[in-house]
């Protein structure tokens, strides 16, 4: 077989497969972090498909726009594509473009790895959603309708959706194990001499700490999912009281993988905040150190928090107490970062490009979701709070209004740098304050809903809950329809149209990666740069 | 960093591979087939053997691939650090997987099964119920356990002396001594193959003759999870030692170059320590 | 720019409008009737004050950022990137530290307080009412007393597919809803006969998990009479949404009367040991519309939306092994 190659290297472009094979074969990190990202985009309008049904069902009362079978099976796809399919392959992707290009190294470690996890998730999102089509031809009742948390015994009880979702999981997760490994031995081996791990730009240290935690916590997750196959299909009792077990412990398990997550899907927006802001106010990072240290505290706390979610399982006192301390204590390195945030922006001199738009956007609204997550933590008045539509207000003013909100930011601000062409900044802004709008009409009246007491996950609802209903779902629609801004200011750059990019794309952007053109070669650094 | 690295700092980037996607979506046939055949829908068993042939045809050409880049040399001192590193890492990952299932193991003793056992006796199904481990839970059926004097303690003096073979036939192939390398590595591939055996015996013992099977409660489902788990290793650790074999008989590795030997021991003692917690804490207490 | 705040003010309208259809404060609880209520709709409003007031310092601070240091007021950035005087670290600090009080103090005694109030199951418990869930309909049992019913959503198919529901209590109402005293400690117990359910009421403050195979215990003790309604507050499948609770609160010499008579009438069905055909097929019959038709056509086929499940062409989802 060794005689059939003769030439391993990559040194010259030729003969490299061209069209739809050159992505499937690749092993470059700019193409995979691309890949990454559009796949993130498909996935992100799927999911936001999914919740424009959900809005569109709960619009008004006694609505049969979904049976109740279908909404289950459509909030459960809407939670997994989002979380699964649309903010972690986006931060991945921008993981495997920006950190070798800031760390000044040749390509990621191990790029044939590299591939394989990125080409793990398109079969996952297949499997995922597979049941759909299978139901058509009489095979099982649709796809896993039990809620993203997939309680037990709710989902041992579930049809052939729940198998289908499982064996998702496990493609998921192999694919972000191997991200995560790829990732810190990049970061480890590959720096360019003279670039310490306290020079790094701070999107690295967020990577850095993101992939420990995947490595951390997802096998927890890998190896639930395998206890709850066992116990749909193999007669095992682990979530079963009958034999001993107990639903719970699927609980403690999922959490356990299900808390630090939002700290993964949360971490590479807050590292890229520090590229932004600093650009925007031209003004170095304010707290560099103190921002390392938050994330270290935010990673390390963030593992023993996990039964916040679980006040209402039944806990003893002492467990309550714990998890509720606990978890109040992570507000205090979020609030660090948060602090540092604004010294970077104090006395700075500020501009409003887009990026920056929903950079301060992202301080907004996160802000308002990380200050009701505190409020949540405390577990008796969770009683009132949890599985409302308060929680889903604080989720998704967390998930969209944190992450979501950085990622469009981190698009808008390197779209330049990856496809040589400038986005329409007239429309960026509309983007941004529709969004802005659309948002905060669709969930801030879900606190409202949620405190008035509305349960969450149910098809159908009580008259006093119908007019703030109506008023979320038309945000949901303005917000909805925004989003396809995004989509035209990346077609537009990327089809080649807009002023062209130069080298630096903001006048004032600091990083390795600004030192190159726009768009990048193919292949940055063969030859390492030394950072003095 | 070593002065080689410095001198060069050129590191080697494969050329675009086919193998990782082919092997992607043969696992997704696999995911598919398994997701149907467990549902009872015979037309699972097709996608599995399809899928399961394809990976296997992409893993071949993919270690291939490798093996052929190793040999030709494209790999210096940093490129060899990141898959040192990989492996570090990966074996990390294979640590929480396996402390989850010791968690579980932890919870069902000290939390579900007391817990269950001290419901209030008026209002609980199971009010008579003690709790007491090894427990089939309030409604299995009962069993006996393994005994761990038997072929756990003999499974365990397996293991360990393995651990000790492999670590000499390290020994010998970094002084290049190739008889004295085979003999210690093939001792650890068949102490590996008889740990396997008696295993599978212990299996089926447990399920013809103690009673213990999967359905055993949490005991049982725990006890199969743990040693199943750990047994699925072992085999691939087998699998992997008998390849280090061939490539060995087809003289490749010398006494510097030979990551894929220690990355295989690496994985090999990480099997024997996982295993030493599953005797303590599984058969044992 | 000008133009962008009066967006953003105008927003911030718009999704206030609605709250101006609730009499009451929109932030809070629905009226809290137990202690716990009580408890928990005080610590509620604090937190939502002490965050409103975190957010408009930061907001502010923002603001304040925004319209001062931007560039095209040509302000020059200052280059700073950490505290340097000891008077720069203090106020860096600060917030910080304000945030540990909060954390500790302002929230974290309160918060100690409820938890511990919420645990006290059993103390003076007057009555036991055991609680268990199951897919879609709560049981409720007086063990004590001898009695145990079932409580239905009796919301009337034509107002669930009209599209247009008229009925106030919509997917609130039960055909026979729990009783409980006034004024008396009612330890509840849960339990749950297949997933998890949640036995949730605003108005009493709690929510508490069903788990099937195990006990889950709470308490109320509730001030006056009156009807009070929840939801089960735990995806549990297809009728999730559709299991209601409603309790209502009798004073004392009400609740004696009702449970005498439900005692009565329990003694008699009890008594009644054999049954004529006609009236085993009228109990089948009752018992169809109580337990069945929620879900079953008579004829055995799929059935009325919204539940789409038929008895006739049921192959079980999955082969049980
Ligand atoms: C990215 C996602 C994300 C993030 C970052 C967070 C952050 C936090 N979350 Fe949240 N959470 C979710 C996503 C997230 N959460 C999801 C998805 C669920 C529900 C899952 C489900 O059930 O389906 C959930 C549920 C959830 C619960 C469970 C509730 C229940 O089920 O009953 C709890 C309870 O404690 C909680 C708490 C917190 C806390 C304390 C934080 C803290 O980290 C927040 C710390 C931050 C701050 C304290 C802000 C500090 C800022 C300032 C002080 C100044 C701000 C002001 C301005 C600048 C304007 N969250
Ligand atoms: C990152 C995560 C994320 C994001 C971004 C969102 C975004 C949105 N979510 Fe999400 N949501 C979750 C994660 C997320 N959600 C999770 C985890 C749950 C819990 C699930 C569970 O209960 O198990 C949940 C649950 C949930 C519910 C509760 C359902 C229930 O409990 O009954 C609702 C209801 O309003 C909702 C609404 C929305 C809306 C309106 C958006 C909007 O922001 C979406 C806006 C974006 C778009 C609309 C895309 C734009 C594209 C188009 C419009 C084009 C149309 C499509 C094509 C071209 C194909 N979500
Ligand atoms: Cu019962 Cu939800
Ligand atoms: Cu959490």
């Amino acid at each position: 077989m060794s005689s059939a190659i003769t030439d391993f290297g990559h040194h010259d472009a030729h003969g490299e497969p061209r069209g739809l094979l050159r992505w499937l074969t690749t092993t470059n990190h700019k193409d995979i972090g691309i890949l990454y990202m559009l796949f993130g985009l498909t996935m992100f309008l799927l999911g936001g498909f999914f919740a424009e049904l959900i809005r569109g069902q709960l619009i008004h009362p006694a609505n049969h726009l979904l049976t109740p079978e279908l909404y289950n099976q459509v909030i459960t796809l809407h939670g997994l594509v989002m979380v699964f399919g649309a903010l972690m392959p986006v931060t991945a992707g921008f993981a495997n473009y920006l950190v070798p290009l800031m760390i000044g190294a040749p390509d990621m470690a191990l790029p044939r790895l590299n591939n394989w996890g990125f080409w793990l998730l398109p079969p996952a999102a297949i499997v995922l959603v597979l049941p759909f089509v299978l139901k058509l031809i009489g095979i099982g009742n649709g796809p896993v309708d039990t809620g993203w948390t997939m309680y037990a015994p709710l989902s041992v009880q579930g049809g052939p959706g729940v198998d289908f979702a499982i064996f998702a999981i496990f493609l998921l997760g192999a694919s972000s194990l191997m991200a995560s490994i790829n990732i810190v031995v990049t970061i480890f081996n590959l720096r360019a001499p003279g670039m310490t791990l306290m020079q790094m730009p701070l999107f690295v240290w967020s990577w850095l700490m993101t992939s420990f935690l995947l490595i951390a916590v997802f096998p927890a997750l890998i190896a639930g999912s395998a206890m709850l196959l066992a116990d749909r299909h193999f007669g095992t009792h682990f979530f079963s009281a009958a034999g001993g077990g107990d639903p719970v412990l699927w609980e403690h398990l999922f959490w356990f993988f299900g808390h630090p997550e939002v700290y993964i899907l949360l971490f590479p927006t807050a590292g890229i905040m520090s590229h932004i802001l600093p650009t925007f106010a031209r003004k170095p990072v304010f707290g560099y150190r103190a921002q390392v240290y938050s994330y270290w505290a935010i990673a390390a706390l963030s593992v023993v928090v996990w039964a916040h979610h679980m006040f209402t399982s039944g806990m003893p006192v002492a467990g309550q107490l714990y998890f509720m301390y606990s978890t109040m204590l992570i507000s205090v390195p979020l609030g660090v970062l948060f602090f540092c945030w604004m010294g970077t922006i104090w006395q700075g001199a500020l501009s409003f490009e887009t990026p920056m738009l929903f950079a301060l956007g992202y301080i907004v609204l996160f802000g308002i979701g990380g200050l009701t997550g505190l409020v949540l933590a405390d577990a008796v008045a969770d009683q009132q709070y949890h599985n409302s539509f308060f929680l889903v207000a604080h989720f998704h003013y967390a998930l969209f209004g944190g992450p979501i909100m950085g990622v469009i930011a981190g698009v808008y601000y390197w779209l330049p740098k990856m496809t040589g062409r400038m986005y329409s900044e007239r429309l960026g802004k509309w983007h941004f304050w529709l969004t802005m709008i659309g948002f905060n009409i669709t969930f801030m009246s879900q606190f409202f809903l949620g405190v008035a007491g509305m349960p969450r996950r149910i098809p159908d609802y009580a008259l006093q809950f119908a007019p703030l209903n109506m008023v979320s779902s038309l945000g949901a629609f303005l917000l909805g329809a925004s989003q396809l801004l995004l989509v035209y200011n990346i077609a537009r750059a990327a089809a080649g149209y807009g002023k062209p990019a130069t080298n630096e794309v903001w006048d004032g952007a600091q990083g390795l990666e600004f030192t190159l053109p726009s768009p990048p070669p193919h292949h940055t650094f063969e030859e390492q740069p030394v950072v003095t | 960093m070593s002065a080689d690295i410095a001198a060069t700092r050129r590191y080697f980037v494969p050329r675009p591979s086919p193998y990782p996607a082919l092997m992607s979506f043969s696992i997704m046939l696999l995911a598919i087939g398994l997701g149907l055949a467990v549902n009872g829908y015979p037309a699972g068993r097709w996608f599995t053997g399809i899928g399961l042939l394809s990976i296997l045809f992409a893993l071949v050409r993919w270690i291939g691939n490798v093996i052929a880049e190793s040999q030709g040399g494209f790999y210096h001192h940093w490129e060899d650090r990141s898959f040192r590193l990989g492996m570090i890492w990966f074996i990390i990952s294979e640590v929480v997987l396996f402390a989850t299932l010791f968690g579980v193991l932890f919870y069902e003793r000290e939390v579900s099964l007391p817990w269950l056992a001290s419901l209030d006796a008026h209002f609980t199904p199971w009010p008579h119920f003690a709790g007491a481990w090894p427990s089939a839970g309030p409604a299995g059926k009962s069993f006996s356990t393994v005994n761990p004097w038997g072929i756990p303690a003999i499974n365990t003096l397996l293991l360990v002396s393995s651990g000790a073979t492999v670590t000499r036939a390290h020994y010998w192939l970094r002084r290049d001594h190739r008889a004295a390398l085979v003999f210690w590595l093939g001792l650890t591939i068949a102490l590996g193959a008889i740990f396997l055996v008696l295993q599978a015996h212990e299996f089926y013992e447990a399920y013809t003759e103690l009673g213990l099977t999967l359905g055993s409660g949490v005991y049982g489902a725990t006890f199969f999870a743990l040693t199943g788990l750990h047994g699925f290793h072992v085999t691939v650790g087998v699998v992997m030692l008998s390849a280090l074999l061939v490539r060995i008989f087809r003289g490749h590795f010398d006494a510097r170059h030979h990551f894929a030997f220690e990355a295989v021991s690496w994985y090999w003692h990480f099997v024997d320590v996982v295993w030493l917690l599953l005797f303590v804490f599984v058969y044992w207490l | 720019m000008i133009k962008q705040r009066k967006l953003i003010l105008g927003s911030t309208c718009l999704t206030l409008v609605p709250q101006l259809a609730f009499a009451r404060n929109p932030f809070e609880f629905q009226t809290p009737v137990t202690p716990i209520a009580r408890e928990t709709l005080y610590v509620h409003d604090l937190f939502l004050t002490i965050i409103a007031v975190l957010f408009s310092v930061g907001f502010g601070f923002l603001l304040f950022s925004v319209i001062r240091y931007r560039a095209s007021r040509g302000h020059r950035p200052a280059l700073f990137s950490a505290p340097r005087t000891p008077l720069q670290w203090a106020l860096s600090a600060l917030p910080i530290l304000t945030l540990v009080v909060i954390d500790y103090i302002v929230m974290g005694i309160p918060a100690y307080h409820a938890v511990l109030t919420l645990a006290n199951t059993r103390e003076d418990a007057a009555l036991v009412v055991k609680v268990t869930g199951s897919q879609w309909r709560w049981r409720y049992d007086y063990p004590d007393q001898g009695i145990s019913f079932i409580s239905n959503l009796s919301t009337s198919q034509e107002q669930r597919d009209s599209g247009a529901p008229t009925d106030p209590n919509y997917l609130l109402e039960v055909d026979k809803p729990l009783v409980l005293p006034v004024g008396k400690k009612v330890r509840v117990l849960l339990t749950s006969t297949d997933v998890i359910h949640a036995w949730w009421i605003p108005s009493f403050g709690i929510k508490q998990d069903a788990v099937p195979g195990f006990l889950r215990e709470t308490w109320v003790k509730i001030d006056r009479p009156g009807i009070y309604r929840g939801q089960c507050a735990e995806l549990g499948g297809g009728g999730h949404g559709f299991m209601p609770i409603v309790v209502e609160a009798k004073a004392q010499p009400d609740f004696d009367k009702w449970l005498a008579d439900a005692q009565t009438a329990a003694a008699q069905a009890a008594a009644v040991t054999t049954l004529s055909k006609p009236e085993l097929l009228k109990r089948g019959q009752q018992d169809y519309a109580t337990y069945c038709a929620l879900c079953h056509q008579p004829t055995g086929l799929a059935c009325r939306a919204p539940f789409r499940r038929s008895l006739a062409a049921s192959r079980s989802p999955r082969r049980r092994p």
